[in-house]
């Protein structure tokens, strides 16, 4: 009996997290559409996120662009089909490294941020202050990050993708003597909108998971500076594994034959 | 019918097994400054946030105009939270907006009033409370903490509520600086004519803000009266808690 009494318990408190999280996505989502709507908030929340994510998030496309032309090119290289260089390279940014790398970045970023700001504002009283105000603190606070996150997050996938590729193209062309003009007509006779839309529709979800789970995690924070830090630590962990897993199951739907 | 603006009728509230409100009654006449006294964790706290619905109670009523607000919730909770301002403990500023639009918060999502509208009701609420118009455009970050509370109670102020709360105003400032604000307080709600709560420990503060002290002691009233009867209200409890005694029926668990 000892050694079920406490598997119950973590079974109980892992459901009653679940339901919470479910009742703040599903209220995070009918007051999307609910007024009054805080533009302002949202357009403020649209430079933080998306502004200034631009050079982390292209910088991690860049390298990663680059580093994948070369693994490509010496893994193919073994069996003589470097030609596909430029074509793996385009698939592979824009279907799963663009979103996924630019969503892990921003889940550090902004994820971090939100739940550090929204935390805080919870153990100093803020987030009441605002309900005296007749002040709804989930359209105030929650809903602006939601719908900024959604916009920012598949315009900074667009970037990356057209950054990643770059990355490839300067390393294939710089450093593994391809021809360019080969290089960039091989690139856009391969890649089809489909590859660049299903990337862009993960972004749109990566975006909902990086601001809710900010949201979420500061919105319940308690116990002072620490439980600020225990927030924003499982901001960060939650929106990246949330991301890698939808991922998959995103990917499984869009490309399964 | 008595004219009470705001009525507690046995109002509980339990943490897991923390007991906090254990049938708490207490009636808040129209226009008058009631003050709750009681050590800490005793819960004042939890009575302010069960009021404001920010704390939902397990049992009991409580009624703001003869409403019970216990089951209202949207549009209904925010006409009434409409007329309620409130001084928090910390004060409470959103660090992200600047001083004048913390104090006119209220009016500019409340009310809808014009931003360049605000800032002026706001300048002027900022004079009331002793504050000039150069701290308008100040970050929160930048104002000491008496300055803070001034902020906050203009923040309170600044829709002209019917009913105002006080969290702990006086906690955390020098004596000074505690008896400017005691004296705003006084000042303010009287040219208001608002209905006011407050709890605190500071003694001093009680008997200038008050009308009205109840003392809460695990979780119920155990007294209640006229400020002016305090010294008199032949109650342990209330003596030792007034007189600041170690010795006496509340006990501070203390391991040596």
């Amino acid at each position: 009996m000892n050694i079920l009494q406490p598997i119950g318990r973590t079974a109980l408190v892992v459901c009653a997290l679940a339901g919470r999280l479910a009742n703040f996505a599903a209220s995070a989502l009918i007051n999307t559409v609910q007024p009054p709507f805080y533009w302002r908030a949202v357009l403020q929340q649209l430079l933080r996120m998306g502004y200034y994510s631009l050079p982390v998030v292209g910088l991690t496309a860049l390298f990663t662009g680059g580093v994948l032309a070369l693994q490509i090119y010496i893994g193919s290289s073994r069996f003589n089909a470097e030609n596909f260089v430029a074509n793996i390279v385009a698939l592979g940014i824009t279907r799963e490294l663009g979103p996924v790398l630019a969503g892990l970045m921003v889940a550090g970023r902004v994820s971090a941020s939100i739940a550090a700001e929204i935390g805080t504002m919870r153990v100093t009283e803020q987030i009441d202050a605002l309900t005296t105000l007749s002040t709804n603190p989930v359209k105030y606070l929650i809903v602006p990050r939601v719908v900024a996150a959604i916009i920012c997050l598949p315009l900074l996938v667009a970037v990356a993708d057209i950054i990643g590729i770059l990355g490839g193209f300067l390393v294939a062309t710089q450093s593994l003597d391809f021809n360019p003009s080969v290089y960039i007509r091989s690139t856009i006779d391969f890649i089809e909108v489909g590859d660049v839309t299903s990337g862009l529709i993960k972004a749109a979800v990566f975006g909902f998971i990086i601001a809710l789970m900010g949201c979420f995690n500061g919105y319940y924070s308690e116990g002072g500076a620490q439980g600020v830090g225990r927030a924003t630590t499982n901001a960060v962990v939650s929106a990246s594994i949330f991301i890698l897993a939808s991922n998959y199951f995103m990917t499984t739907i869009f490309f399964s034959e | 019918m008595n004219d009470y603006k705001i009525e507690l009728s046995g109002v509980s509230k339990s943490f897991g097994d923390k007991h906090v409100l254990q049938g708490l009654t207490l009636n808040i006449p129209t226009g008058s400054s009631v003050v709750v006294i009681g050590g800490s964790g005793t819960g004042k706290s939890v009575m302010l946030k069960s009021i404001l619905g920010i704390v939902k109670p397990d049992a009991g009523s409580i009624r703001i105009d003869r409403q019970d607000v216990t089951k209202l919730s949207g549009k209904d909770r925010s006409k009434v939270l409409s007329k309620i301002g409130m001084l928090f403990q910390g004060a409470a500023l959103f660090d992200s907006l600047p001083v004048w639009q913390n104090v006119s918060f209220g009016l500019i999502q409340g009310q809808g009033v014009k931003r360049k509208e605000a800032r002026e009701v706001a300048i002027e609420m900022l004079a009331k409370v002793g504050l000039g118009k150069d701290v308008a455009s100040l970050s929160p970050a930048e104002l000491s903490g008496g300055m803070q509370k001034r902020v906050g109670l203009a923040r309170a102020i600044a829709t002209h509520p019917e009913i105002i709360f006080f969290d702990e105003p006086t906690t955390g400032l020098d004596p000074i600086m505690a008896d400017v604000i005691n004296d705003l307080i006084v000042e303010r709600v009287q040219e208001l004519g608002a209905t006011t709560l407050s709890i605190t420990h500071d003694m001093a503060s009680a008997r200038k803000i008050a009308d009205y002290i109840a003392m809460i002691y695990h979780g119920k009233i155990v007294w209640a009266g006229a400020a002016s009867d305090i010294d008199n209200s032949g109650n342990e409890v209330v003596d030792q808690f007034i007189h600041g005694r170690a010795d006496g029926p509340i006990e501070i668990d203390i391991k040596r």
